[in-house]
């Protein structure tokens, strides 16, 4: 409809499918490896979370089975190894980040606790009447609503960035909204819903000129595309283990280690104390002040094996070749007729939302389940972006590394088994 | 592609492309309330009229998925001139069907004698995720009949 068809040209390159080997990378993959209704799974939810490789599985159960244990206190062997291997994870992370220090590094229960825990240990200290919270009409609810709470607590106010109809910010409109009194700014890196990558660096930037930090919610991003938190010098990264291959309820908070020694605890309790007495507590050293009570050790040494996976499998390679599946997937479906594209901003990453013309999505899914193919129905938790296209809800097929051209074949084939049953 | 069949049977795709009753607030209506699945965002209002404990109209407003939209069409074709308690008999007579509703245990199934043309959304069953979606509707002629302005399946 209104989509560039030279989108994605600039990302779009025909020989990464060789680069990767897919059919190992699908073997690894044990839940791929199933028939749904009938049919072999064709597994496009990817952006709502993962599936888990073998190792992943395999590092849990053997944490469960021979290592488990609470970390940082006991001084046996089990406790020792369960304290490795957890604090080993910390540099991994940091490492695939590329954090300048493990202190910079702590572990939440999702992108979702992650932007709370700023919300509440970084704004409610330090905003009041008057102050302003910059973020765009493209953010998850879990972008919105933690500032939402902040600003009910403080008094400060929150701003919205403007999205155009491919789904672009409009950045002259956030130029002018950034201004002497934003306090910060949180924007999404990928688009759950819309696939855009916001230019974050050109963003963080603009932020900085004016001393204002910048919360970047990278929830989508981290499994498509090369995270270096360095380069883009943001100040907070967020991210869920989950859509990274690794188990749900663990999460990565990115600081800068200056921002994090000035920023109240956001729980108290064990492990975030250095001393205890009736009149006085001395906090924790970073990051371990905000990692109260005992964490999800078995999920942060699965994030581990996670990124043990892709650490030799480097993640430009793996954006390449998930831009060419969404460059096929989107030219595949600009071509049949009654498809309306949801999110054509010139540069995309692996999600592909569509609508179906008299068809609800919550019936598109219905039956391409039925054909064994698992995509998302919904508002996706961005409202305000169903709002601005003026829908309930949208279809949503998102890539990850192991998808493939029979993945997104298998998709055409259940849309046009959509519309022969809902025009009969 | 067959068992689709059996959920989005020809009827139910006739009362998503042409569903009665709707839009419509009857002139004199005095029992409304708005239903919201928040999971879908599927949204509807049903507008009824009742006199002396029978819904003398009915008509729906807003949208939703086929299967919510047909099941509202069917409910107000239905319930048109029922009692209120009828209707209400009728409402977990559609639950039943819908779910293995512990409640009316002795009957195998949704009685197809009373649910008639209803009987078209048991296909819904097999689809858990969807039994909100046919209730919906249901579930708001049930809270404008209590006199309640807002409902939700969640």
């Amino acid at each position: 409809m209104n989509s560039n068809p030279h989108m994605l040209e600039q990302n779009f390159r025909p020989d990464t499918e060789q680069a990767l080997d897919l059919q190992a990378l699908r073997a690894d993959f044990p839940a791929l490896h199933q028939e749904v209704r009938g049919h072999p799974l064709v597994y496009l939810d990817n952006g709502a979370t993962s599936q888990k490789p073998r190792s992943v599985i395999d590092a849990i159960r053997h944490y469960y089975e021979r290592d488990n244990s609470n970390v940082h206190r006991g001084v046996h062997t089990l406790s020792e190894r369960a304290t490795l291997a957890y604090e080993g994870v910390r540099k991994k992370v940091r490492n695939f980040f590329n954090a300048a220090s493990i202190r910079e590094i702590v572990f939440v229960r999702g992108t979702t606790e992650a932007i709370n825990l700023v919300a509440q240990s970084y704004g409610r200290p330090r905003f009041s009447t008057g102050d302003e919270i910059l973020i765009t009409e493209m953010e998850h609810h879990s972008n919105i609503v933690p500032w939402q709470l902040l600003c009910q607590q403080t008094g400060a106010t929150l701003k919205v960035v403007p999205f155009n109809e491919a789904g672009e910010l409009d950045l002259d409109a956030y130029h002018e909204l950034l201004g002497p009194r934003t306090r910060l700014v949180a924007v999404v890196h990928v688009s759950n819903s819309l696939g855009t990558v916001n230019p974050v660096a050109e963003l963080i930037a603009a932020a900085h000129q004016l001393d204002v930090p910048v919360l970047v919610d990278g929830a989508q991003a981290v499994a498509h595309r090369k995270v270096d938190v360095q380069a883009l010098d943001c100040d907070f990264y967020t991210c869920s283990g989950h859509k990274l291959f690794a188990p749900t309820g663990i999460g990565v908070l990115y600081a800068k280690e200056a921002l994090l020694a000035d920023m109240e605890p956001y729980q108290g309790g064990g492990d975030m104390i250095s001393r205890v007495s009736f009149e006085e507590t001395r906090y924790n050293d970073l990051p371990y002040k905000f990692e109260a009570g005992t964490p999800n050790i078995a999920g942060v040494i699965g994030l581990g094996a996670a990124l043990d996976y892709l650490e030799p499998l480097d993640m430009t390679a793996i954006g390449a070749h998930e831009d060419e599946l969404l460059h096929y997937a989107t030219t595949q479906l600009q071509a049949l007729p009654g498809i309306r594209l949801i999110g054509t901003a010139a540069a995309k990453a692996s999600i592909l939302s569509f609508c179906i013309e008299g068809v609800h999505p919550h019936d598109i899914s219905t039956i391409l389940d039925g054909e064994g193919i698992a995509i998302r129905a919904g508002h996706h938790c961005t409202m305000p972006v169903m709002t601005h296209y003026g829908l309930s809800a949208t279809a949503r097929a998102s890539f990850a590394l192991y998808n493939n051209r029979d993945d997104v074949d298998a998709l055409v084939a259940g849309i046009d088994k959509v519309k022969e049953i809902f025009q009969s | 592609m067959n068992d689709m069949r059996d959920l989005y049977e020809e009827l139910i795709l006739d009362h998503n492309r042409n569903p009665r009753n709707y839009p419509k607030k009857p002139t004199d209506c005095n029992c409304t309330a708005h239903g919201h699945n928040p999971l879908c965002g599927d949204e509807f209002i049903v507008n009824l009229t009742v006199e002396d404990g029978v819904i003398k109209d009915i008509g729906f407003e807003g949208a939703g998925c086929a299967i919510s939209t047909a099941s509202a069409s069917l409910m107000t074709e239905a319930i048109i001139g029922m009692r209120v308690e009828e209707a209400e008999k009728l409402f977990g007579e559609v639950r039943h069907l819908l779910t293995d509703d512990d409640e009316n245990e002795q009957q195998e199934h949704g009685d197809e004698e009373v649910l008639g043309k209803l009987s078209v959304l048991k296909g819904v069953k097999e689809y858990p995720m969807r039994v909100k979606c046919a209730t919906l509707a249901w579930h708001t002629m049930h809270a404008a009949l209590l006199g309640d302005k807002d409902t939700t399946t969640e």
